[in-house]
């Protein structure tokens, strides 16, 4: 299983380590009282771990290799199997739905609201994922329209006091008409001058919102947010989570209706064909420009939805929750759950936001640890956790 | 359209210049010394946007630990500064011994990032490669909090105040005049190892075309390797001097320099070495007219905006070559 070569080679690769973390991992100035530490203690652990870190880092890619030279057709991913088997299918849907039903009375609010937040998380990887996954346009800067969401519900509510379902349609506009207003420049770019230029879009809205105070408090941000209601009828604290929770559920349901709809369309299929080759795609006569702008401004509505969605739930907004960290986020949820598959997505997202909440018991650990597992599982699984199925079409000899 | 870029193009550079030259005329010294303030900041971002532009060069790839490295640059100087200040070494050999350990550790860092997080994704789908690109930046990130502290650490400038600067010190500190006579030494000993050696023909041709050059007999893996150590030697420089220039350092200084310094790359046309040192400038020079004549709080707003006005007119960056794809 390990050969004797590769028991040196890690060991070669944890003296490496050993060197080249000694300055940092070793060594602690303190530069105010003017007092250095070594620690030594720090050496021998790095060894240690980087020892067998290695071993088993080596182990595992050599397997990739071994698994890549001996089945050469496509294995699909187990869950889109089990979903395809109708004898599976239902009982599993039922399961997730009774699940879904009891989750917010069996857990305690905290949990269902961190569920929330994961579910907030769906919907704008789902978003993200026409635009990325489809239509195979890097936005670095999705944040923006998730930031025109929650920003137009707290001002359209602070200064007219207009209510939650009212304002739901009205920013998927906002977003919708922020999508267009920002495609319609930048699309004519490629790849990552793309990402670059929006990303650019992303920071400059945030910083608008930072400096700007007559329009949002700046910094201080909108506070006393209302929840929505229920037919007029306002729930108290604990009660509210709830709702929202349904809310979100209920809009997650939509997003996945619309987006399988919009996969299997015209516009869909007109998106990966796009992705996949531009010049043979104008060559089949669509309108490379204006199918490019579309991907962009719906992936822009469902950010601009989602935002409206944590602005209720978190009742205060202000520009830090709309950094260009959090447009990184939503990137990784889409990629690491599996790049233009809806339920990779949805993976991708539980996985990425309830393992930082969860890992809080190691709270400074957290995001060293989120980081690592970023580069693990790309390196193992680069196509993501749930690889997407290409759709295909079987011809049945007609019998003559 | 091409008629709207041309006026839109005039009337800019018009009141640009009509403005321009009447504050010039009106405080020559304090333009001068923005202008100065500029290409210090400049000559940093294209310190860092080379290692960018190198990169994506050869492998297409936005390295974003790139600015990670960076700040391990400075951490390590400051590390090795201290500790040989606090035995007492000679202030000459400390300057020498932390820029070396820290150009050392850098070269070390961005060789074993590249060997752990990109070469296993080769040929896997580019956005894997960023998503593994974003998770070392994240790592590296809090692996150095962790280990040291997330507070801001003083740093000592390495740089004396010259004495025979004296006279101009107004103007343009010892600190400044060092970073940018540092880079352009740096950029030219760049601009003769691409054009010159045999490892720069190699750089250049796997850019071209990955598959001929290993035809010919280029170790590719070697070359990409030996790209991200060049790029790491000359962000750890970039982070030695800018470690001197604000006199503190801390976990974090890494991103918005880096993704200045990418922004700087992009605008220059990315891939393009010249291009990314005159977009460095181009960057540097105009966010300091801007800090200096408008609003300071706008910076970043300002730098991403001259991005986006840019990129709209030239599509692939300043010196970028536009690219027609062909079936």
């Amino acid at each position: 299983m390990v050969t004797k070569k590769e028991i040196k080679l890690s060991f070669v690769i944890a003296l490496w380590f050993m060197v080249l973390t000694f300055p940092i991992m070793v060594i602690k100035v303190n530069t105010i009282k003017n007092i250095v530490i070594f620690r030594w203690e720090n050496l021998l652990w790095t060894g240690i771990v980087c020892f067998f870190a290695s071993l088993i880092w080596n182990y595992f890619l050599r397997m990739k290799e071994e698994k890549k030279k001996s089945d050469t057709k496509e294995d699909i991913p187990i869950v889109h199997r089990l979903l395809q088997n109708e004898k599976f299918k239902i009982p599993f849907l039922v399961a997730i739905g009774i699940f879904a039903l009891v989750y917010p009375f069996v857990f305690s609010m905290y949990h269902t609201s961190i569920l929330i937040s994961a579910l907030i998380y769906v919907m704008l990887g789902l978003g993200l994922n026409i635009v990325v996954g489809l239509a195979g346009l890097l936005d670095l800067g999705y944040v923006a329209f998730y930031a025109v969401g929650a920003y137009a519900y707290a001002l359209l509510n602070l200064h007219f006091g207009i209510s939650f379902w009212v304002v739901l349609p009205i920013s998927a506009l906002l977003g919708t008409i922020f999508g267009t207003l920002l495609g319609y420049p930048v699309l004519r770019l490629r790849g990552d001058y793309l990402a670059i230029v929006t990303l650019g879009f992303g920071e400059i809205i945030r910083i608008v919102l930072e400096n700007w105070d007559e329009l949002g408090n700046g910094p201080r941000g909108i506070g006393n947010i209302p929840a929505p209601s229920f037919f007029g009828h306002q729930f108290n604290q604990h009660n509210s989570v709830i709702y929202i929770y349904f809310i979100v559920i209920g809009l997650v349901l939509l997003t996945i209706f619309f987006v399988n709809r919009l996969e299997n369309s015209r516009i869909g299929r007109a998106w990966i064909a796009l992705r996949d080759d531009e010049i043979a795609c104008q060559a089949m006569g669509i309108d490379k420009f204006k199918t490019k702008l579309t991907a962009f401004a719906l992936g822009a509505t469902w950010a601009a939805l989602g935002g409206v969605v944590f602005a209720a739930k978190t009742s205060f907004i202000n520009p830090m929750s709309f950094t260009i960290w959090e447009s990184i986020t939503i990137l990784c949820v889409v990629v690491i759950g599996g790049m233009g598959s809806a339920i990779g997505v949805i993976a991708g997202a539980l996985v990425l936001i309830l393992l930082p909440e969860y890992l809080r018991a190691v709270a400074e650990y957290r995001m060293l640890v989120f980081g690592a597992l970023q580069v693990i599982v790309m390196v193992f699984k680069p196509e993501g956790l749930i690889r997407s199925v290409r759709k295909i079409y079987k011809f049945e000899k007609i019998k003559e | 359209m091409r008629l709207f870029k041309i006026i839109l193009g005039v009337a800019v550079v018009g009141i640009l210049g009509f403005f321009g030259i009447k504050e010039i005329i009106a405080d020559p010294v304090y333009f001068l010394e923005l202008f100065l303030g500029g290409l210090t900041r400049g000559s940093i971002y294209a310190l860092i946007a080379l290692g960018y532009t190198m990169v994506y060069g050869i492998i297409q790839l936005i390295n974003f630990a790139h600015g990670e490295i960076y700040m391990i640059g400075a951490m390590t100087a400051l590390i090795v500064a201290s500790v040989l200040g606090l035995w007492g070494w000679n202030s000459a050999v400390i300057v020498i011994l932390a820029i070396v350990f820290a150009i050392v550790y850098s070269c070390a860092y961005g060789f074993t990032v590249e060997k752990i997080a990109y070469k296993p994704l080769r040929t896997a789908p580019r956005l894997s490669a960023l998503i593994s690109a974003i998770g070392m930046s994240l790592f590296l990130q809090n692996y150095v909090m962790l280990a040291q502290t997330s507070e801001f650490m003083p740093f000592e400038s390495l740089i004396p105040d010259f004495k025979f600067w004296e006279p101009v010190a107004h103007i343009i500190t010892a600190v400044e005049m060092t970073i940018i006579v540092t880079t352009i030494i740096v950029m030219i000993l760049l601009g003769m190892l691409i054009k010159f050696t045999k490892i720069g023909k190699a750089m250049r041709a796997t850019a071209q075309d990955k598959i001929m050059a290993s035809l010919v007999g280029i170790n590719v893996n070697r070359v990409i390797s030996t790209t991200f150590v060049v790029g790491s030697a000359t962000a750890a420089i970039g982070g030695v001097l800018i470690a001197c220039h604000v006199g503190q350092v801390n976990f974090f200084i890494g991103f918005l320099a880096g993704l200045k310094a990418f922004i700087a790359a992009v605008l220059g046309g990315i891939g393009s070495v010249p291009g990314a040192v005159l977009g460095s400038l181009v960057l540097g020079i105009s966010e300091s007219m801007f800090t200096g004549y408008f609003w300071s709080e706008y910076e970043d707003v300002f730098a991403f905006s001259i991005l986006v006005i840019i990129l709209i007119f030239r599509p692939s960056g300043i010196l970028g070559k536009d690219e027609t794809s062909k079936v």
